[in-house]
């Protein structure tokens, strides 16, 4: 299993949409799920995601690793929010059902179980759709549609570039800390604080110093080949807008547009159950 | 060529975010508080911001977290990703006054750039942080600025130590820019 999300070519209907379409759509995906609130919405979203995930042809081998993590620190974030906050349900559906009653303040409301049960369903929204576009979007691809719908080249790049090096780093980084490791550094949890932040720095600066030597050499040699030189260029990589982006991305506004009319037609972003 | 925006901002801005992105898994367990952990990204974006910039380090800060909270825990949480730029903008605007790069980073520098970092991730992690996770997230108040403050915290620290000591070293092997001195 990879421990890090990575682009995997595959023939489906999704791999064949521009990057920007399923950018446009990670973008405007993400935000409805962050401002609803509403249960019935956030079902929905967790339905299409499966869907597109299934259409993805997205294997567990794939995600499954970073999948776990994600529900570690979903349950850590549910916790914590009980933790701090036990009433919040509470005081956002202004109804008071007890469960079952715990120490003081700390009882289990229906209302609670909720609150957080929505928290829930907008994490398992959003996952869906980041993991869609990290693993279905050839980075070179996205850079240079990027570019073709109106971002500077000039960033287009630089996101191209960044994509490019993060396994290089990734491997720089590994490199120097096997080194470090057979040199005797200690990281794990023997060594003092004082003393670990002195041990990571010895990894830290060889890999930013060859990092700054690496922008001197890429700079170099796009200077080289008249990087900049032009107020326009032309991608390797790029892929025209076709009728299936343009459908896609209408029907992503408006379902974003109905998704936020019914969140906000009754005053506020909850659903309401208990009124 | 815009000198301003050239080719070596546009590579640094790559580069930086790939090192961001790798070194969002990198973390120092602070060992007594559970589930906090020094981010030694923090100093790299400092770093790389105190020596290209604001418009650098604001990519880097907002696409790398972006990006690394993407590929490692498959979630974007936007809240704590515009801090991370806002950061970054407060920094780079005093960028000039390090002169890293100038190999003039001494005792006066240092103690310019720490006020700064310090007023800067204050502005990010107890002010803008918290009150986006409210705004957008409608999480409970009491628990987003204690996770705000620890973020706070455990950044200056990182920053102070690690940041300082990369700015340190990188502005020793620049050459000074007044290290001519006339033959007698």
């Amino acid at each position: 299993m990879s421990r890090i999300l990575t682009y995997e070519e595959k023939n489906t209907w999704i791999h064949g949409l521009s990057g920007v379409t399923k950018f446009l759509f990670f973008l405007v995906w993400s935000i409805v799920s962050m401002l609803t609130y509403d249960t019935r919405v956030l079902a929905v979203m967790l339905l299409l995601s499966f869907v597109i995930f299934k259409v993805s042809k997205t294997s567990w081998k794939q995600v499954g690793t970073v999948f776990k993590f994600i529900l570690l620190f979903l349950v850590l974030n549910l916790l914590a929010v009980f933790l701090f906050s036990p009433n919040q349900g509470t005081a956002i559906y202004g109804t008071r059902t007890v469960l079952v009653p715990l120490v003081g303040r700390y009882s289990i409301t229906k209302e609670q179980l909720f609150y957080e049960f929505n928290i829930m369903l907008k994490y398992f929204t959003v996952i869906p759709a980041v993991l869609m576009f990290i693993v279905t979007t050839n980075p070179s691809e996205f850079a240079a549609s990027l570019n073709k719908v109106g971002v500077s080249y000039k960033i287009s790049y630089a996101i191209a570039i960044a994509l490019r090096y993060v396994p290089d780093v990734q491997s720089d980084f590994t490199k120097i800390k096997h080194a470090q490791e057979a040199r005797g550094i200690e990281m794990s949890k023997k060594a003092s604080l004082m003393e670990r932040i002195k041990n990571m720095s010895a990894i830290l600066f060889p890999l930013i110093f060859s990092s700054m030597d690496r922008i001197d050499v890429v700079s170099n040699a796009m200077e080289l080949r008249g990087f900049g030189k032009n107020k326009r260029r032309t991608w390797y990589a790029g892929k025209k807008l076709t009728g299936k982006d343009y459908a896609v991305m209408i029907a992503t506004v408006l379902f974003a547009v109905a998704a936020l009319v019914i969140t906000f037609y009754d005053g506020n972003r909850f659903y309401n159950p208990f009124q | 060529m815009n000198k301003k925006f050239g080719i070596k901002e546009v590579v640094a801005m790559g580069i930086g975010t790939a090192l961001f992105v790798v070194l969002t898994n990198v973390q120092i367990p602070l060992g007594f508080i559970p589930n906090t952990a020094l981010q030694t990204r923090a100093a790299v974006l400092a770093f790389f911001t105190a020596v290209f910039g604001p418009i650098v380090g604001a990519v880097i800060g907002f696409a790398g977290h972006a990006l690394g909270d993407a590929v490692f825990y498959g979630s974007v949480w936007w809240s704590w990703v515009v801090p991370e730029a806002v950061f970054a903008i407060i920094v780079g605007i005093f960028s000039k006054k390090y002169a890293i790069k100038e190999g003039e980073f001494g005792t006066k520098q240092i103690i310019i750039f720490n006020v700064v970092q310090v007023i800067a991730n204050a502005v990010a992690w107890i002010i803008v942080a918290p009150v986006l996770d409210i705004l957008i997230y409608a999480e409970p108040r009491n628990k987003v600025f204690v996770q705000g403050v620890s973020a706070f915290v455990a950044n200056i620290i990182v920053v102070g130590v690690l940041g300082t000591i990369l700015a340190v070293a990188y502005s020793k092997v620049g050459a000074k820019s007044s290290s001519l001195q006339k033959e007698d």
